[in-house]
């Protein structure tokens, strides 16, 4: 046997013993194996303009789906996002947080820029038409139904959160109520690919 | 003094009881790891079609009961060849989600696949004591 065999037969031994250990760290999100490609989409910018996932690409993108008159799962969701950009210090200018409404009679583009920015100037909102809003909900199978309370109405939605990896790969999907630990933990990961 | 054949397979009755009771609280639970944990629910390849002519099929429970330590991670898996809104996500055919649990908590998902609306998942903790560990063995008969 030379050298050159053997070097290979240890190497080969190397990576299976190492195989599980050297594997991706888990992530606390739920995961998707084998991840996709996030579904495009172009709306309209609460900070002017359009708002275009693919212009993300590099950053790690935080996709979630609300409305900025929700009384409950998106003021929680993003002040927990807005938290954990604070935890990760200077590699959050690596993660943007983009929130797409469920609710586009009443979130316009200023609305929205309003809202957002009192949990994260950073923070992007994005709106449109129905249609256009509708398509993207079903892209990523979010779930919103309105309901009517006397003279104003609500909206019951997906309260979940999306990674998105530098790649554009939908990697990850966070549930309600996670922590901000949690995000860092998960967006760290994501970071370091 | 005789005792009466009903006396005797009574006490025989509340001696195996009380054994059964206290092999269920005090032999431990060994924790598991890798896909020992996973508790795994898929969409068999042709659900779809089955759906479109009208067979009602359930494939998620309402309620799914996972325990930290033993039983603590939910994959859903599409088989079927189209995407399906599955637990609380679209996925792909052929995809694969993978969702951790490391809190004991009652968590709702909204999921399309039920006619409520909302899949529960309740993780309970991981059995330590003996009471523990009798209500655990006692979900599983």
């Amino acid at each position: 046997m030379n050298a050159r065999t053997v070097r290979s037969f240890l190497l080969t031994l190397a990576a299976l013993v190492a195989g599980p250990a050297a594997s991706a760290p888990a992530l606390k999100a739920g995961v998707f194996e084998p991840p996709r490609a996030a579904p495009q989409f172009s709306l309209q910018s609460s900070s002017g303009g359009k708002l275009e996932l693919h212009s993300y690409r590099g950053k790690v993108v935080i996709l979630g789906f609300g409305f900025t008159w929700c009384t409950d799962v998106c003021p929680v969701t993003l002040a927990t996002l807005a938290q954990a950009r604070r935890k990760l210090g200077a590699a959050a200018d690596e993660v943007q947080v983009v929130y797409i409404t469920v609710d586009p009679a009443r979130d316009n583009p200023a609305r929205m820029k309003e809202y957002l920015h009192a949990f994260d100037p950073t923070f992007i909102g994005g709106t449109g038409g129905a249609d256009e809003l509708a398509a993207v909900r079903k892209d990523y199978g979010i779930v919103a139904e309105k309901h009517v309370k006397g003279s104003s109405y609500s909206v019951a939605h997906s309260s979940f959160i999306y990674l998105i990896d530098r790649r554009g790969q939908l990697r990850a999907l966070m549930p309600y109520g996670r922590g901000p630990d949690d995000y860092v933990h998960d967006l760290q990961i994501l970071l370091a690919e | 003094m005789m005792r009466s054949p009903l006396r005797t397979v009574l006490l025989a009755c509340g001696a195996v009881g009380v054994g059964v009771l206290a092999w269920a609280g005090f032999t431990p639970i060994e924790t598991r790891t890798g896909a020992d944990r996973e508790e795994l629910f898929e969409i068999p390849r042709g659900t779809w079609a089955r759906r479109m002519k009208g067979e009602d099929l359930g494939i998620l429970p309402d309620e799914i009961r996972l325990t930290l330590g033993i039983r603590d991670m939910l994959v859903l898996r599409n088989l079927d060849e189209v995407p399906q809104i599955f637990g609380p996500t679209l996925m792909m055919p052929g995809q694969s989600f993978r969702l951790p649990f490391e809190q004991a908590a009652e968590y709702q998902f909204a999921c399309s696949a039920h006619a409520s609306g909302q899949m529960r998942v309740i993780v309970y903790p991981y059995p330590a004591t003996p009471w523990a560990r009798i209500m655990w063995r006692a979900r599983r008969l």
